[in-house]
């Protein structure tokens, strides 16, 4: 009994420590959520100096934004972009992230590898961008080199063609968060018993035997983590496909994310329709957590 | 103990943060709730002059709230002419000053993203419940949207204001015309006229035509089709005939018989289709590029390395935005001669508007008139920053060589001509320019139409959408930006 109820003292305090917490988070994030829901169900915007709405209009907005089947196409666009940067986002930071956890290797200067690479992560995303923009422009550094070089004889156009664009957003994505995910890597890497990589070796393992049947399978849980966080983050994929397109999303929208649609319902000031493709992300983004909590939830317990 | 203390500030910071956060809220509410209350009206002026204090510290002088001018504008611009040109104006700082009595208050957001539009857009939608001191008096729109707030009854009529048409004799017909409401108000006025002419390349005229004579490259550029003649055969030189086919989209889109949107749906105009016809013929024959204005590629032909044998553009695009001022650039040499080329268009200018519940109507209309229809200032601005006014009187009397001009520094009056024209004089040129504009065909939805309609066809002149898929692209864009307009069923 008397444990308990110094239990139940110590609880007030948690209670009153979470306040802060409880109180941030319904202002700036349950609040607005709620909002978002409500506009979505309304007709609402500026026409020119005339607002219009809001006026009750069902699930209007939703049928539009299924109807024209726009959302679909940057939907896809989203996740092309996605997976052009994990892909070899995750290559590169697994490579990076066992040669630096390797204690047989013993790299020199590691702190000082961990620190660079993390480094395009410290750049604002707009910044890299309008630096991307310049370099890749028709008369910019990069085509006078490769013509120089005799590569080409008529500057590349990067940011007319699909795939070109599409790449260099990619790589830009992938040279920012490319060592915040070794890093977490690593972490996950360093977790591992080394007792295993020890018996592994006495077993006459090699590397890649040790990589693929000892690291990777104990590394399964981060790595769904870092996965599902990175998809999250790419759904939201916003600042550099904007700026280096000017916002039209060109060539053909095929670069056009899912935000930077939302974007462009935010100049009438349009909520309805805004709500409704916000409304859309929130229920993509929340089954996807699910899955990390289920997934990373289950394991920790298990082990 | 020091760890407690910290944290306890901390804390507290946050609290007193959030709770400031809080209240600015709840003051905002009740200012735009109640109908201008003393009580509201006080707390409001309070929280202003808060603020002004924090970053001008004249707010202080202020003691009668209807005696302070608020005007809201994007640049530098028409402080600098105000501050230049208007009698009885005292600077203060970068966005304060007086005039008699009167405090000006220079509100100043840039055109990036929409900022200025979206911000004048807030303020007038409260002006009615905005405290006396914050109410707009003057607002500057740009002809892409000027119909937005002249359409509108933020905007107050000229004639309100005392302002009469004889007032007004000596202005541009199409300074009006695009200031003008649905119902034939006028309710704006501008200082500024911006016919556009040709700009081409005199060294590029003598290598490829034998001559650099106005006159007989005016007769290479007539009109569109042999235009497009000679585009091909600067293209055999080298040459491009323009950097751009952005740079032509003026000259067509100023030249148009019918408005962008009619009756909600959005209409395309034939002249605009000649356009797309025109260019994507340049494009694939490789005579110009679809480069965006003001891109570093765009302004490649600055110089001669570019290539480039022509841009459009009224006075300010040669004198301020071509690199004149740099060495090696065609302006800096004189480079340049000027044509009227195929049609004649104008770019940019600023109109000046009152806004509707402005509670110094007086001082505004003094503005005006002082500034938009006065001889002796309009040519002094002339002089001196080598503006194109609008004044039929002033302008054709610099034309002519009538009126003569001494700047600063120079010792004897003499006819007014640009050195970077190679000490050609364009403003005969100008002003049959401006005669000859109609612009009765603009809508309050010519911004983003006009913005859209390069941005999808950029696509289509690029080789990746077909004509139809770029359309059906343009239709898309402008049902985001302007929920009420329709595109047109086939």
């Amino acid at each position: 009994m008397k444990n308990n109820a110094k239990a139940v003292r110590y609880n007030k305090w948690g209670y009153i420590f979470l306040l802060p917490f409880l109180l941030v988070y319904v202002v700036f994030q349950f609040v607005p959520t709620v909002t978002t829901i409500y506009n979505s169900f309304y007709e609402n915007y500026l026409d020119g100096l005339t607002q219009v709405g809001p006026n009750f209009v069902g699930l209007e907005n939703y049928k539009s934004l299924f109807s024209s089947g726009d959302i679909w196409t940057f939907t896809k666009n989203t996740m092309v972009l996605w997976i052009m940067c994990f892909v070899p986002q995750i290559i590169l930071s697994l490579v990076l992230g066992a040669w630096f956890s390797d204690v047989r290797l013993k790299l020199k200067g590691q702190r000082f590898f961990k620190t660079v690479i993390y480094l395009p992560n410290l750049i604002m995303a707009s910044a890299f961008s309008m630096l991307f923009f310049t370099l890749f422009s028709d008369g910019g550094p990069v085509n006078s080199i490769l013509m120089q070089l005799g590569f080409i004889s008529e500057p590349y156009r990067f940011l007319t063609y699909t795939g070109s664009t599409r790449g260099l957003i990619a790589f830009m994505n992938c040279l920012m968060w490319f060592g915040n995910t070794t890093i977490l890597l690593m972490a996950g890497m360093m977790g591992i018993d080394t007792s295993l990589f020890e018996a592994a070796e006495v077993d006459g393992a090699t590397s890649t035997q040790v990589f693929f049947r000892i690291t990777l399978p104990l590394l399964r849980p981060i790595l769904v983590y870092v996965m599902i966080t990175s998809l999250i983050g790419g759904l939201q994929l916003f600042d550099v496909p904007q700026i280096l397109t000017n916002g039209t999303g060109d060539p053909m929208r095929t670069t056009m994310t899912l935000i930077m649609y939302l974007n462009k319902h935010l100049y009438s000031k349009n909520y309805g329709m805004a709500g409704a493709l916000s409304v859309l992300l929130l229920i993509i983004t929340a089954i996807l957590s699910l899955i990390v909590f289920k997934v990373t939830g289950n394991d920790k317990r298990k082990g | 103990m020091k760890k407690k203390i910290v944290s306890t500030m901390l804390c507290l910071t946050m609290l007193a943060s959030m709770a400031a956060g809080c209240g600015n809220d709840a003051t905002t509410d009740a200012g735009a709730t109640t109908d201008a209350g003393a009580t509201t009206d006080a707390g409001a002026a309070g929280e202003a002059a808060g603020t002004e204090a924090a970053d001008a510290g004249s707010a202080a002088v202020i003691t009668d709230p209807s005696k302070v001018l608020n005007i809201y504008v994007w640049n530098e611009e028409f402080k600098s002419r105000i501050e230049d040109h208007y009698p009885g104006y005292t600077k203060i700082d970068a966005t304060n000053g007086t005039i008699g009595d009167v405090a000006v208050r220079w509100n100043i957001t840039p055109s990036d993203d929409n900022a200025y539009q979206n911000n004048l857009d807030a303020t007038l939608l409260n002006q009615e419940s905005a405290a006396q001191e914050d109410k707009i008096d003057m607002f500057l729109v740009e002809a892409d949207y000027a119909l937005k707030y002249v359409d509108t009854d933020y905007t107050m009529p000229i004639s309100d204001l005392g302002i009469t048409d004889a007032d007004l004799s000596k202005q541009y017909t199409y300074t009006q015309d695009i200031v003008t409401d649905s119902n034939g108000v006028l309710k704006g006025l501008s200082w500024q006229g911006c016919p556009g002419v040709m700009f081409y390349n005199r060294e590029a005229a003598k290598e490829v035509f034998n001559t650099d004579d106005p006159a007989e490259i005016q007769k290479l550029v007539a009109d569109w089709d042999t235009f497009n003649q000679t585009a091909a055969t600067l293209k055999d030189a080298g040459y491009s005939i323009v950097s751009s086919v952005n740079d032509t989209y003026r000259v067509y889109s100023n030249n148009v018989t019918s408005k962008w949107v009619e009756d909600g749906v959005i209409n395309i105009d034939d002249n605009l289709m000649k356009w797309v016809e025109d260019s994507k013929a340049l494009v694939d024959a490789g005579a110009t590029s679809t480069y965006d204005l003001w891109s570093d590629d765009w302004k490649k032909g600055f110089y001669p390395e570019g290539k480039v044998f022509a841009y459009f553009g009224p006075a300010w695009l040669v004198n301020f935005s071509m690199a004149a001022d740099t060495e090696g650039s065609i302006g800096y040499n004189g480079g340049w001669g000027a044509t009227e080329g195929p049609q004649g268009f104008f770019w940019g200018g600023t109109w000046i508007c009152a806004a509707t519940g402005t509670d110094n109507a007086d001082l505004v209309k003094d503005i005006m008139l002082k500034m938009t229809t006065d001889d002796a200032i309009m040519t002094d601005i002339v002089v001196q920053d080598d503006d194109f006014v609008n004044n039929k009187t002033v302008m054709d009397g610099l034309a002519s060589g009538a009126t003569k001009i001494q700047r600063e520094g120079e010792s004897e009056e003499h006819e007014y001509t640009s050195k970077i024209l190679g000490e050609q004089n364009p403003l005969p040129m100008y002003c049959a320019g401006v005669d000859g504009l109609d612009l009765s065909n603009l809508s309050a939805y010519d911004q983003g139409c006009n913005e859209e309609f390069q941005h999808a066809m950029k696509n289509y002149f690029d080789g990746n959408a077909t004509l139809d898929e770029a359309l059906e692209l343009f239709y898309t864009a402008i049902a985001e930006k302007y929920p009420s307009l329709k595109a047109p069923t086939e």
